[in-house]
């Protein structure tokens, strides 16, 4: 791994004016609140956390349809603002949960795969034409889908013409925004299958958002666990799965539901729901959840204390833990 | 418990006309469901799970025919049964919940009207007392400030809370089965541990029996008495939880157990298995072993009609030629 990392975000906040009623006055909502993660090339990072929390935010944040209120993102060290979004997405591309409607209807599947070439004006259609059937054969799709329409495709196929049309570009990164949840099992581990042997391949860094923990494990070599707009904890797959810190983490892991009979359902403890981001919890978000709730989680947020392979943000630890 | 299952289904048979024939969505299958029981049927999108549900509760489009040698409720014919009849039993002795709690509920009335609806139906209560016992099941699956909930409109509550919403709603006229349709996969894992949580408790808590359809073994493994696994409108394999996950005997339950990838077991990073191909058409005529085409144990014989193997005094059954589910040497065979 090279020194600078591939994509840096630096105290990244997304803030949204919200109005609650025809006249009342907008109140920010802070969907994404200083986020700072490095994503070493060659690497996957799962994001993992609840709907709401701001994952997607961030996604859009990186792909560049959203401009950060405050903080930088940085590809190689330069900063995006800087460069303008077609060069971007050619370094940038996303993977979209359900392939039913993130492709075109009304085109045919060498037109959505193509695309990208056309856009950014590369080679002649004689080029652009092998490049598809390349691309194709790397997905496993046989090169006569060309001329069909997604309608005629299932999810799987239409799920491998999302992958080509991201990689057409031969992209550094790909944001995969919960890639696997609308496919079937036996579907899901072909998709997840591809998506490891395109990284060793063609050494692709993966920012792989889901909020299915079994796969993140699988997959990723690093997670970071986000709540209401926050990372809460960031570490090595193993730091997570092996010794988990945060107790949202753990709550999370869980909840993890394995193929193991007898075990019944876990108690997560999580009884109150989810907050409501425009009015979040003072002190630290997480702390009407928490099993391990302590008087100061309600007045003050937690520091950012660094682990020995992340960092996490709770009361429980650093300076701020109690004395014991 | 008593011996006489609640709900016995022998050879049930579903068939939608399309546009160049017949659907053959769902083929004889059989299952019985005692009281207090967990049913899982598990099964990918296409298998017929859900279409098998709504059949039991008459719920099937008008086209679609459905046919059984057998379809009873506690003694109650349902294939006999009038839609007036199937009226008087659904809500009341059956009910339902549906997956979607976005659509499911009617956006245009308060969670309260919604939730007296079923009980002004069937029995002869005030709209006070229909409503007290709105509260009582909304407190009862973990609704904080209920009674203010009553006057809230569908949007006003989260995807969680809705499910929630869905479940008190099923529950108010105390029914004798409960059929789940993938209750929680439009939730976060969080929110599902809750929600399954919720249904286990207080189908222990009422003696309900319930069918939980699913695509997701982890759940099933977790709530299940009794697994039917479900492949192209077929039982494949059926039998105890922890016989079907201790000892899968179909290729295909196999199959789908070395998909996924469990935290602790599966080596990170390693290849998952996977089952190529895909569902074969059920349009025309459907013979023999409808896995045949994706298993690596296919043999000229799985074209033929497929013998039911029993074990445990069948208890555990699978549909497959081979007697333990395996080819001598297993090869892919083109069908």
């Amino acid at each position: 791994m090279s020194d600078t990392p591939v994509l840096e975000l630096r105290n990244v906040t997304k803030t949204y004016q919200v109005k609650q009623g025809m006249f009342a006055t907008p109140k920010p909502l802070k969907a994404v609140n200083d986020v700072s993660l490095k994503i070493g090339r060659g690497e996957v990072l799962g994001l993992v956390g609840e709907s709401g929390c701001g994952k997607s935010t961030l996604a859009k944040i990186l792909l560049g349809l959203e401009q950060p209120t405050e903080g930088q993102v940085l590809v190689d060290g330069k900063e995006i603002g800087a460069q303008n979004r077609s060069e971007l997405a050619r370094r940038i591309q996303p993977i979209f949960q359900d392939p039913y409607s993130s492709l075109n209807p009304r085109k045919s599947i060498y037109d959505i795969i193509s695309l990208p070439l056309r856009v950014h004006n590369v080679g002649d259609s004689a080029s652009q034409e092998k490049a598809v059937r390349e691309i194709l054969d790397i997905v496993g799709l046989p090169a006569r889908v060309m001329n069909t329409y997604p309608s005629q495709m299932s999810g799987g196929q239409r799920q491998r013409v999302a992958i080509a049309r991201a990689l057409i570009m031969k992209p550094e990164i790909v944001i995969c925004d919960e890639p696997t949840s609308a496919l079937d099992v036996s579907v899901q581990s072909q998709i997840l299958n591809l998506l490891g042997e395109l990284r060793r391949e063609f050494g692709l860094t993966y920012l792989f958002i889901s909020h299915n923990l079994a796969v993140v494990e699988h997959l990723a070599n690093r997670v970071a666990v986000m709540y209401l707009g926050r990372i809460v904890e960031e570490a090595s797959v193993e730091g997570l799965f092996d010794r988990r810190r945060h107790p949202y983490s753990d709550a999370l892991l869980q909840s993890v539901l394995t193929p193991d009979p007898g075990m019944g359902v876990p108690d997560t403890h999580l009884g109150a729901a989810y907050p409501n981001p425009i009015d979040p919890p003072k002190g630290c978000h997480f702390h009407p959840r928490c099993a391990k709730a302590m008087p100061q989680c309600s007045q003050a947020a937690p520091l950012t204390v660094p682990t020995e392979d992340g960092r996490v943000e709770c009361h429980l630890y650093g300076a701020q833990a109690p004395t014991a | 418990m008593t011996d006489t299952p609640i709900l016995s289904v022998r050879n049930l048979t579903i068939d939608i006309p399309v546009g160049g024939g017949t659907l053959h969505a769902v083929r004889g299958i059989d299952f019985d469901l005692n009281r207090g029981e967990t049913l899982c049927i598990v099964g990918e999108s296409g298998s017929g799970k859900s279409l098998t549900s709504l059949a039991l509760m008459g719920l099937l489009g008008k086209k679609i025919s459905r046919r059984a040698d057998r379809m009873e409720f506690d003694g109650i014919d349902l294939m006999k049964t009038s839609q007036r009849g199937m009226r008087k039993l659904r809500g009341l002795r059956m009910s339902m919940i549906f997956q979607e709690p976005m659509t499911s509920l009617n956006p245009a009335y308060t969670i309260g009207d919604q939730l007296a609806e079923a009980l002004l139906l069937h029995k002869k209560v005030s709209r006070e007392q229909a409503r007290a016992r709105a509260v009582e099941l909304l407190e009862k699956v973990g609704i904080t400030a209920a009674k203010s909930r009553l006057s809230q409109y569908p949007h006003q509550l989260s995807g969680g809370l809705r499910q929630r919403v869905m479940i008190a709603m099923a529950l108010m006229c105390e029914p004798e089965l409960i059929i789940a349709d993938e209750p929680t996969t439009a939730l976060d894992v969080t929110i599902q541990a809750q929600i399954l949580r919720l249904l286990v408790d207080l189908q222990k808590e009422l003696g309900m029996a319930m069918i939980l359809i699913t695509h997701d073994l982890g759940v099933v493994a977790r709530v299940a008495d009794k697994v039917a696994v479900m492949y192209a409108g077929e039982l494949v394999e059926t039998g105890p939880a922890a016989d079907v996950f201790g000892a899968p005997a179909h290729p295909y339950t196999r199959g789908l157990l070395r998909c996924i990838p469990v935290p602790g077991k599966t080596e990170r990073g390693a290849e998952l298995g996977t089952i190529p191909g895909i569902v074969p058409s059920l349009v025309g005529e459907v013979s023999g072993c409808p896995f045949r085409t994706r298993c690596d144990h296919a043999v000229d014989a799985c074209r033929q009609p497929i013998p039911l193997r029993e074990q445990q005094a069948g208890r555990h059954s699978f549909r497959c030629v081979h007697p333990d589910g395996r080819a001598a040497s297993p090869q892919e065979v083109p069908a």
